[in-house]
Formats: C-alpha cells, sequence, structure tokens
C-alpha cells in the first residue's frame, strides 16, 4: 500500500475579486519528493504556493500538509503550527535587512519555535557553512549579492526543520551567473531527501531535479508527468507551445 | 483591484536628463513630506546670518534712538541674559517633557491606527487628526482649564502645577504628529517584509515589534527630529498661559525696564538663541536623512 503523501490539493479555487487564479488544482506530494511547477506568469504559480502555508485562503477545495487540514485552521494558533512544517523561500528574498545574515537565520527558531538560543546558533552556522557562506554570518543582507542574500533565505527556510520547504521562483530576481550558486545549493537539498515544491523558469534544472513536473496555465494544470516523459514527449499543445518558446 | 494610495508609487520625475538632478530632489523631499506628513520645515545658515543681521540693525538703531543718559542697549541686553536664560532653560526642559511624553502616546496611537480592528483603527485615525489639526493654543487652554490643580492618587495628592498642565498641552500635538510619522513609517515597509514575516510563523504584534518597527526608526528619525524643532520653537506660547519661561521673562523685564526702544532687540536676540539650538538640530536632521536615504 503506497504511504499517504504528505500534501494532497485538491481541486482549489481562488478569486482576487473577479480574477479567477485558480480554477480547480488538484496534485499531490510524497515526502521526498521534489516538484516542479512551470507556466506562464500569471497562471497562479505563486498562488499556489502561498495557498499551500495559508498565506493566502482558498475560496473553495481542499489542502492538506501533515496532519494540517489547512483550509479548515481557524484559529491563529492552528495557522502557525502549520507555518512551522511549511518553509518558504521568496522570489525576492525578503531578508531582515536590520539583521545580519545569521541573526537571520536564528530569528524564526528563537522567537517562534522557542528553541535554545545556543542550540540555534550552533545550528546557524552549520546551515551557513552548508549554503557555503560561513565567512559572512555577520554581513547585513544590503552587503551581499542577490545569490548570496538567497542563499541566506535558504538557510533561514532550513532552520526551520520544515517537513517541506516551498521555492518561489527564487532565481528569478538573480543574474544568470548567481542563479548557478542557488541552483546547486537546491540540488543538495533535493538530493537529500528533503520536500521541495519548486516554481521556476530552470527548465534545464527542473529537468535534472524533479521527480514530477506540472504545468500550469489559466488556473488549472494543463499537463503534468515525470520530467524525462515531460520534456521529450509533452501531448497537450499548450504545453508544446511553451516549451517550444523557453527551450 | 487597484493599489490603496499609500501603496501607490511616487512622482518619479522627468527622462529629461537636464531635469534629472532637480526632479530627484523634489521626488525625495515629496517622499519625505509624505512620511511626515508636514511640508519640511529646513533651517539654513543664512537664515542665521540675516537673523543676526537683523539683530544688530535693530539694536543699532535702538542706541541711536536712546535717550541719554540711559544704559546702553547692549549692556541692558547682557544685564537680563542670565534671567531670560534661566527661562529659556525650561523652555527646553518643556520641550523635551512634551516631546518625551508626545513620542510615547504617539507610538501606540500610531500603531492602533494600523489595527487590523476597524473601530480601534478608525477612533485612533479621528483622534490623531482631531489633535493635528486643532491649533496649538487652543489645546493648551483647554490644558490649563480642564485640568485640575491637583490630583489624588491612592490617598496622594499630586499637585499639577501650570507649567505640567502646559507641557501635557503641547505634548497632544506632538503625539498626533508623532502617530502620523509612525504610520507612514510602518506603512513605508516593503509588503515582502510582512510576507516573511507571516510565512516564518510570526504571530502579527513578533513582527510588528521584532521585524517592522526596528526597521522604522532610521526612516522615522529626521522627521521626528523635525517635529522637536517645531515644538521647541512651540514652547512660547506657553508664555500665553503664564508659566514663566523665556518670552514671560522678557515681558517682566521689558516692563521693568519700562523702555520702548529695547522692544526690538530683546525680542530679536531671544529669536537668536531659537536659531543656535535649532540649527544643529536641523543639520543633523539633514545628516541623518541623507545617511539613510530611503529608495521609494
Amino acid at each position: 500500500m503506497p504511504e499517504q503523501p504528505l500534501v494532497s490539493v485538491r481541486d482549489i479555487h481562488k478569486s482576487f475579486g473577479t480574477v479567477a487564479v485558480l480554477k480547480g488544482l488538484s496534485f499531490d506530494v510524497a515526502k521526498g519528493e521534489v516538484v516542479c511547477i512551470i507556466g506562464p506568469s500569471g497562471s497562479g504559480k505563486s498562488t499556489i504556493l502561498r495557498c499551500i502555508n495559508r498565506l493566502i485562503p482558498i475560496d473553495r477545495g481542499s489542502i492538506r500538509v501533515a496532519s494540517f487540514e489547512v483550509e479548515k485552521l481557524k484559529s491563529d494558533r492552528d495557522i502557525i503550527a502549520l507555518r512551522k512544517e511549511v518553509s518558504i523561500v521568496f522570489q525576492q528574498y525578503n531578508l531582515y535587512p536590520h539583521k545580519t545574515a545569521l541573526a537571520n537565520i536564528m530569528m524564526a527558531p528563537i522567537h517562534v519555535l522557542k528553541e535554545d538560543p545556543k542550540e540555534v546558533e550552533a545550528r546557524a552556522v552549520s546551515l551557513l557553512a552548508k549554503v557555503r557562506l560561513q565567512d559572512k554570518a555577520a554581513s547585513y543582507p544590503g552587503e551581499l549579492s542577490g545569490g548570496q542574500q538567497q542563499r541566506v533565505a535558504i538557510a533561514r527556510a532550513l532552520a526551520m526543520r520544515p517537513e517541506i520547504i516551498l521555492f518561489d521562483e527564487v532565481t528569478a530576481a538573480l543574474d544568470p551567473e548567481t542563479v548557478k550558486e542557488v541552483l546547486v545549493t537546491i540540488r543538495e537539498l533535493a538530493d537529500e531527501g528533503l520536500t521541495c515544491i519548486l516554481v521556476t523558469h530552470e527548465m534545464g534544472f527542473a529537468r535534472e531535479v524533479a521527480d514530477h513536473m506540472y504545468f500550469t496555465d489559466g488556473g488549472v494544470i494543463v499537463e503534468d508527468g515525470p520530467p524525462a516523459e515531460f520534456f521529450a514527449n509533452p501531448k497537450h499543445e499548450r504545453t508544446k507551445a511553451f516549451l517550444s518558446q523557453i527551450l | 483591484m487597484s493599489a490603496p494610495p499609500f501603496l501607490r508609487p511616487l512622482p518619479r520625475g522627468t527622462d529629461l536628463p537636464v531635469l534629472l538632478p532637480p526632479a530627484a530632489r523634489l521626488a525625495r523631499r515629496v517622499a519625505q513630506e509624505r512620511l511626515q506628513g508636514n511640508p519640511l520645515a529646513r533651517l539654513e545658515a543664512r537664515h542665521g546670518w540675516f537673523l543676526l543681521v537683523v539683530f544688530l540693525c535693530a539694536a543699532g538703531y535702538a542706541q541711536a534712538q536712546a535717550p541719554a543718559g540711559h544704559p546702553g542697549i547692549a549692556a541692558t541686553v547682557w544685564k537680563w541674559t542670565p534671567l531670560l536664560a534661566k527661562g529659556f532653560v525650561f523652555n527646553i526642559a518643556i520641550s523635551a517633557l512634551a516631546m518625551a511624553v508626545g513620542t510615547l502616546f504617539g507610538v501606540f496611537l500610531g500603531l492602533a491606527q494600523l489595527s487590523p480592528a476597524t473601530p480601534v483603527r478608525k477612533s485612533a485615525w479621528f483622534v490623531t487628526h482631531f489633535f493635528r489639526n486643532a491649533p496649538w493654543l487652543v489645546l493648551l487652554f483647554y490644558c490649563m482649564f480642564l485640568l485640575p490643580f491637583k490630583i489624588t492618587v491612592f490617598g496622594v495628592t499630586v499637585p499639577l502645577p501650570d507649567w505640567v498642565k502646559a507641557t501635557f498641552g503641547l505634548s497632544l500635538p506632538v503625539m498626533a504628529n508623532m502617530s502620523e510619522i509612525v504610520r507612514g513609517a510602518v506603512q513605508s515597509i516593503p509588503t515582502g517584509q510582512w510576507e516573511s514575516a507571516t510565512a516564518f510563523a510570526f504571530t502579527r504584534r513578533q513582527t510588528l515589534w521584532m521585524i517592522i518597527l526596528p526597521q522604522c526608526v532610521k526612516r522615522m528619525l529626521p522627521p521626528w527630529m523635525n517635529l522637536y524643532s517645531i515644538l521647541t520653537v512651540g514652547t512660547v506660547l506657553v508664555s500665553v498661559v503664564g508659566v514663566s519661561e523665556v518670552m514671560t521673562l522678557a515681558g517682566d523685564a521689558l516692563g521693568s525696564e519700562n523702555r520702548a526702544d529695547l522692544l526690538m532687540p530683546f525680542y530679536l536676540y531671544i529669536l537668536v538663541w531659537f536659531f543656535l539650538y535649532c540649527y544643529p538640530i536641523a543639520r543633523w536632521t539633514v545628516y541623518l536623512e541623507r545617511r539613510y536615504a530611503v529608495n521609494f
């Protein structure tokens, strides 16, 4: 009997005012799986991620993350409990500019998870080493390059020891050379068996790391499949058109 | 969905290269004034020189007019300087106290203006704008006449002298202006910071006090200091309600001298003092603004 998926999204709908952004998406993510979502701008990819950690409440459908029934969470405390399990890395990094790189990583574990600051610091130092920024611990975000900031943001997400990390177009604001250093970091995490959902425009990277690909357009999943099949042999016309433009 | 007014982009200037530096300067100033909610009052050194020249001219003219046998203008002004200085120190003390009280309440009022609870937000908005737009003098008179001259708390009677009431009266507009400074600064923090804090499971209160407000301090400092300069100059208003600060004492001194020719030099002399006190603050504000320039 197959294991229950870690994330299970069922027929979710979301509108902003009169604009319907998500029109009935469903997908599952198993534990340890790396899922990539691609699609044109405005197709609701980032909204999907924000629904999973409930930054955005959905209108209809259901989302389950581990034991959390996301759409049924009412109290702030329950929502916060969910967010402790789901970390996110943003396109614009969104590091706290008034804190050093190390403090950025330590803040949430100390104040949200209420862990011992000494332990958290040790973990933060080793996470900085993991993203190869051990010598930047005392630097402020403003003193770091985009790629370095994004790697600090990844370390910050990891410090929460989440069940799953959401990556929201994390390389879109970077120049081509620094994209690589960030992607290398993400690939290491994927290889370690961390569950990841990536929204990305990096097709080559998606093909390498993804266990499963999804192509969204107009608020629905147009096509999905294992990357080899998905890229080599797209079935849907819309997918073919999109891939031919990008590849 | 159109963006709420405070999120709409600011005027960016122009594409004409010649106009870029002034346009950028204008845009910065507009941004600063939006943050502060007031036009900027900015002292420059030339204002001080101008003041000094006017003072010396007035003193010279008065000297020429002075009836024979009277001591000179400079000697008379110098004679009263210790008394005036005492009054001036009192002005500074009132301004510092009113600023402290006003800032403390203003921070909370400003945060209340950002509350997700509509009644709290609306009433904070009303209080802010009521005290921001009410004339300072009217507020002063209200405080003088409505506050008791003593209050009894748990059997202990605390006297409320006039100067305390006046200080409280001055702290009201400071509170209201501070409220707007806080609201403006919090709203100028990029929404990504809120989003990121929320996503990392911080509560709203934690987000505000640990992530948003520390970033606001730098942005609030220049308008806050500007507000202090305005308040300092405004402290002379308390002379109207009989507190013996520099203006009251100057009036007393003039009364005892009973010489009309002293009028101009005396008040200009006090004006020079205010300039000397406020000018360094203004320069420091400019320096901090440059240093913490916010790129909107």
